[in-house]
């Protein structure tokens, strides 16, 4: 079990040591993640919020729905945009097969279903308790989810941060979509599974250790970012 | 929240727009984990592009999904070891023409305490024999790789369908090369591998090489151009020259030249 003290060790020489290779597939890595959730956010938010405050026949099917999405495979989600993107695929002209675009494609494919669902609750528990009054302000039921959103932003947080932690560790989707090609789309988790895969376990044990790292360091600035809002918004 | 937001938005299409080229230029190739995971690339690819400028982007998969992805034409170079898939995919039209590259042998690896007692012997096929008398449990690749495909031929030439005995002592992993000697060397199984892959593997464990030197363990690699007429994408001029490299008197040179522990992994056979 020596690789466990190695690691450690190996981790926090690489963090000192700022390889620039190590810091390229560091950005890389938030740079897909972070904007596959930030458009996964912009799209799942307005989507889960009319989910929760609209009526209609088979809502109750799509909420389903939408919260089993949220256990998707990133490997079905990867071989399926693999096949969409393939030069033999309906969107090979795109020439997006072997990019970081594709590898955000999918990680917003992934994140997506998290993000609305997670809104969706939110936003019916705030719509419960606010409906009546939003209609004495002759608001129509879609026409609240602005006001509803803005209301749970920081409920919000947290369906935002459980996108992004989805996002960062998955590796089956990126991997099949992203080619781990050196330099170009290759992440954190796909260079993880790499060196397991070349016996190197140390390595990829503190190459694990910084991913762990980065997670929290994204999760506690979030976290200081809403902090610092909801201080401002109370004041 | 919302300040956070348009930030990250910021950050995020500041940098997107930035494509990842480094060159105009580029190829992919569509090649195997034993030449990925041996570090030849790494070792090889820099040269190749200081002296021509085309970035070369390896895709390193199973020698089966290798082919599958250049047959939808997901690539422009196909780099893998399966002499018979590989000329198929060249009669078959996707391919323009399949030339030899280099060779290295596999190599059945296992536990010192060599449940089959098949250490030091030259021929693979008896060894295989052995190993499913003795019910010893063997760590297949089950991938339909190329090392995978060399396996499969050896038993057949054997006489024994192993995937009947699947879960019981004959183990398909599934999985790449690395995974499988992790996978193997942690349950005390055989193991066939390709030699440049054993030597560069970091997590041996106290394993040694059982079998080698049967003429049956060669194992060549082989270079095909994608056809350009079948997939108008394929960057056939850049594709060709990183070919022509590799055949090439400086190609060679180089792929002899690359040593892990003083010992040579690839052998350079062009024509």
């Amino acid at each position: 079990m020596q690789d466990f003290a190695s690691s450690l060790d190996r981790s926090i020489g690489l963090i000192i040591s700022g390889d620039a290779e190590l810091w390229a597939i560091v950005l890389l890595s938030l740079r897909v993640s972070l904007s596959a959730v930030v458009i996964a956010a912009v799209i799942g938010m307005p989507l889960g919020a009319a989910l929760a405050v609209a009526r209609f026949p088979g809502r109750q099917v799509l909420i389903v729905l939408l919260n089993a999405l949220m256990g998707l495979p990133p490997v079905v989600v990867g071989l399926l945009l693999y096949l969409m993107l393939s030069n033999a695929g309906p969107l090979g002209m795109l020439q997006l097969l072997y990019t970081p675009t594709a590898m955000i494609l999918a990680q917003v494919v992934l994140v997506m279903p998290i993000i609305a669902a997670l809104s969706r609750q939110v936003v019916e528990t705030l719509d419960r308790e606010y409906s009546e009054q939003l209609r004495s302000f002759g608001l129509s039921r879609l026409g609240s989810v602005p006001t509803l959103l803005w209301d749970g932003r920081f409920s919000l947080l947290t369906a935002f941060l459980a996108g992004f932690g989805r996002a960062i560790a998955e590796v089956g989707a990126v991997m099949i979509v992203g080619g781990n090609i050196n330099h170009v789309t290759r992440v954190m988790t796909t260079t993880i599974a790499l060196e397991t895969s070349k016996g190197n376990l140390a390595l990829a044990l503190a190459l694990g250790t910084i991913l762990i790292v980065l997670a929290i360091a994204v999760n506690a600035a979030t976290s200081l970012m809403g902090g610092t809002a909801r201080r401002l918004a109370h004041a | 929240m919302l300040k956070g937001i348009l930030i990250a938005l910021s950050l995020v299409l500041g940098t997107t727009s930035s494509a990842p080229a480094q060159t105009d230029s580029f190829i992919v190739v569509q090649s195997t984990t034993s030449t990925q995971n041996s570090g030849l690339f790494e070792y090889m690819l820099p040269k190749f592009t200081d002296q021509t400028g085309i970035e070369v982007r390896v895709v390193a998969v199973g020698t089966g999904q290798a082919i599958k992805n250049a047959m939808n034409g997901d690539g422009d170079v196909l780099f893998v070891h399966a002499k018979p898939a590989e000329k198929k995919f060249v009669a078959e039209g996707y391919g323009v023409a399949r030339f030899d590259v280099m060779y290295n042998d596999f190599v059945i690896v296992g536990p010192p305490s060599d449940p089959a007692g098949i250490k030091g012997m030259t021929d693979a096929t008896d060894a295989l024999r052995k190993i499913a008398e003795a019910r010893a449990p063997f760590a297949s690749r089950g991938d339909d790789s190329g090392t995978n495909k060399a396996e499969m031929r050896l038993w057949k030439d054997a006489g024994i369908d192993p995937t009947t005995f699947s879960g019981e002592w004959y183990r398909e992993t599934g999985s790449g090369m690395g995974a499988t000697l992790n996978t193997g060397t942690a349950m005390g199984a055989y193991i066939m591998t390709d030699r440049a892959t054993w030597i560069a593997f970091n997590n041996k464990g106290d394993y040694e090489i059982m079998v080698e030197g049967d003429p049956q363990l060669f194992n060549q690699y082989g270079v095909i151009l994608v056809n350009p007429e079948r997939f108008a994408n394929v960057n056939a001029k850049a594709g060709q020259t990183f070919i022509d490299w590799l055949l090439g008197e400086e190609g060679q040179e180089i792929i002899a030249s690359y040593k892990l522990d003083g010992q040579q992994l690839f052998f350079p056979n062009a024509k």
